[in-house]
């Protein structure tokens, strides 16, 4: 498969629910009719407008990091569907590089594991990653506490969002959670043909077709990843990252990384856990 | 009800233990000196002579020892009056916490918790059980120039694939040192040394040149197996 290029165009491409053309419509947590349930407690985190906008603020809050430089949204990038476009590892605080490529900020909350590895297994836990490691935000929790409780504003949306001024981890991580589960891929070509509402060209038809066969197995529809740890079969990485195995200790979960969803893939570039691959067209033209 | 304690007396194979200051040696005679020694102590249980059980509710449960915080000593909490033969505690935190909600993590447990302190894994979403840092000739030179050893112990299970468990629960006979007496308008203590030298030595001699650094491993199950021997019941002051 390595050697060969397949073309699959099914126009997978979708607008972000929580873009800014999508929030003067807002409505709360919307689930697509062609989705599953998803997995995320929302019934624990009931999204509100008022807490949704304080996990945007949050999202692009370069507070969050040591020197203030670098914010969730430096390398969740929401026009290249919230990935560091350019950038095959990601780039932090200090331009230190870390070992692997930005995931979307999209569909999560039908995402039972985070992380290339599925070392997270729950969103609200999940930003506490990039904020404490070194090479992304190099940051502790108490001092982003401390930060926001100190700005003018932050206690304020605390108290809109939570009924609280007061600032805690879990507010914190909630409010950010939000955010990134409004960030719904659902309304694409694709959706709107399994929807019933519009149908496929036939040069879509013909790679919708072969996309049954090649890929779906492992990028499952709708969500196009079934979401499991798997080896797609490109050689070790040069930094020899072991992935998944890292978090179970099993050695035949060596190489496996999570199934990536093809949405919005023409926007995700680089691709694979360490951006080695620069174009689609490495491994297929469109989708 | 009333309020009961148990004291955790950190000791040094017999000596106190003193942190930076003195220099202990293992049992395959590497000499180390200790940083930061820090556990979770959670889910105490007693049980009286009659075989009953009292569990202290799960939300009052959680507690991390802390040397370097002599506050932290003491695990406080309340009983029904009554004699108490037999405790027992986990070292660390147990599965189901470790999974919960973050809303129900709050205080010792939140994973927030510090940076060079903290107790939480946030790669790989979890608790550290037990740390123990220091320094040894025998260690090899890290990245920041010094010879450090760190040996953080941790691992619940795993959520959505099996991996090392290294919750550990302790249980103490206490008729031999002292049963613990829980009355009304005094506070029972439960007094353990606990001898943080069997972190390294047991069933598993560590050694620092060639474990320098234990964490998240399949080689963390010997130490946490070594560490169920550390406690020991000293006595109870009623
Ligand atoms: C320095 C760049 C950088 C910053 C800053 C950053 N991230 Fe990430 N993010 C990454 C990388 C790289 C990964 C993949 C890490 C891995 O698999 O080990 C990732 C993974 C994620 C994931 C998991 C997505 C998935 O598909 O598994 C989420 C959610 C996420 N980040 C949210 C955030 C939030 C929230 C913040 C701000 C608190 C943030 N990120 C800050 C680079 C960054
Ligand atoms: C055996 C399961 C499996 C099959 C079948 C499969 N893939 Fe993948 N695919 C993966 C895995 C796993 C990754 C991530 C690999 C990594 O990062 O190391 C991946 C990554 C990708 C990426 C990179 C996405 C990104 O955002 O980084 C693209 C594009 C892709 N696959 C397209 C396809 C297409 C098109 C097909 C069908 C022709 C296909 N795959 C078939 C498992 C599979």
């Amino acid at each position: 498969m390595n050697k060969k290029y397949w073309i699959v165009i099914i126009g997978l491409f979708g607008v972000l629910a929580c873009s800014k053309e999508m929030i003067d419509r807002f409505a709360g947590f919307q689930q697509p009719v062609n989705f599953p349930e998803p997995v995320y407690n929302i019934a624990g985190n009931e999204v509100t407008k008022e807490a949704f906008e304080l996990g945007r603020k949050l999202f692009y809050e370069p507070r969050l990091s040591r020197n203030n430089t670098v914010s969730c949204g430096s390398c969740h990038i929401q026009s290249s569907a919230f990935t560091q476009h350019g950038h095959d590892v990601s780039h932090g605080i200090d331009d230190r590089l870390g070992r692997r490529n930005s995931p979307p900020i999209m569909n999560l909350a039908w995402m039972p594991a985070f992380m290339w590895d599925g070392g997270v297994f729950d969103l609200d836990l999940q930003p506490i990653v990039p904020i404490t490691a070194h090479e992304e935000m190099d940051e502790t929790i108490p001092n982003i506490l401390n930060k926001l409780r100190s700005h003018t504003d932050y206690p304020g949306l605390y108290q809109k969002a939570f009924g609280s001024s007061e600032i805690t981890t879990a507010t914190t991580m909630k409010a950010l959670s939000q955010f990134m589960i409004m960030c719904i891929s659902s309304d694409s070509k694709y959706d709107s043909v399994m929807r019933g509402k519009s149908s496929f060209t036939v040069e879509e038809q013909a790679g919708y077709t072969l996309f049954k066969q090649k890929c779906n197995s492992c990028h499952s529809e709708p969500l196009f990843t079934d979401n499991a740890f798997r080896n797609n079969g490109i050689a070790i990485g040069l930094n020899n990252d072991e992935g998944r195995s890292e978090v179970t200790l099993n050695p035949l979960d060596r190489y496996k990384f999570k199934v990536p969803s093809l949405r919005n893939v023409q926007f995700t570039a680089p691709y694979m856990h360490d951006g080695r691959f620069l174009y689609s067209g490495s491994r297929v033209r469109s989708l | 009800m009333t309020e009961m304690t148990i004291e955790f007396d950190n000791i040094m194979g017999g000596q106190n233990l003193f942190l930076n200051a003195v220099t202990y040696t293992n049992a395959i005679g590497e000499p180390f000196t200790v940083s930061l020694a820090q556990y979770y102590i959670s889910n105490i249980k007693l049980r009286k002579a009659d075989g009953t059980e009292y569990t202290v509710p799960q939300d009052s449960s959680y507690f991390l020892i802390k040397e370097s915080d002599p506050a932290t000593r003491f695990a406080r909490f309340k009983v029904p009056v009554g004699n108490y033969h037999q405790l027992s505690f986990i070292v660390g935190v147990d599965s189901l916490r470790s999974t919960m909600d973050i809303t129900k993590r709050t205080g010792v447990l939140d994973p927030a918790g510090g940076m060079d302190d903290g107790m939480y894994w946030g790669w790989n979403s979890g608790y550290i059980f037990l740390k123990l840092e220091g320094t040894s000739a025998m260690a090899p030179v890290d990245p920041s120039g010094q010879r450090k050893y760190r040996f953080h112990i941790g691992g619940f299970g795993g959520y959505s694939a099996p991996t090392i468990n290294n919750i550990k629960t302790i249980t103490t006979d206490l008729t031999a040192s002292g049963i613990a007496q829980a009355r009304t308008g005094r506070t029972a203590n439960i007094h353990y040394l606990v001898d943080l030298m069997k972190v390294l030595n047991g069933t598993t001699n560590v050694s620092i040149a060639a474990n320098p650094s234990v964490m998240f491993s399949d080689y963390s199950v010997n130490i946490a197996n070594n560490y169920t021997g550390m406690f020991y019941h000293d006595h109870t002051e009623n």
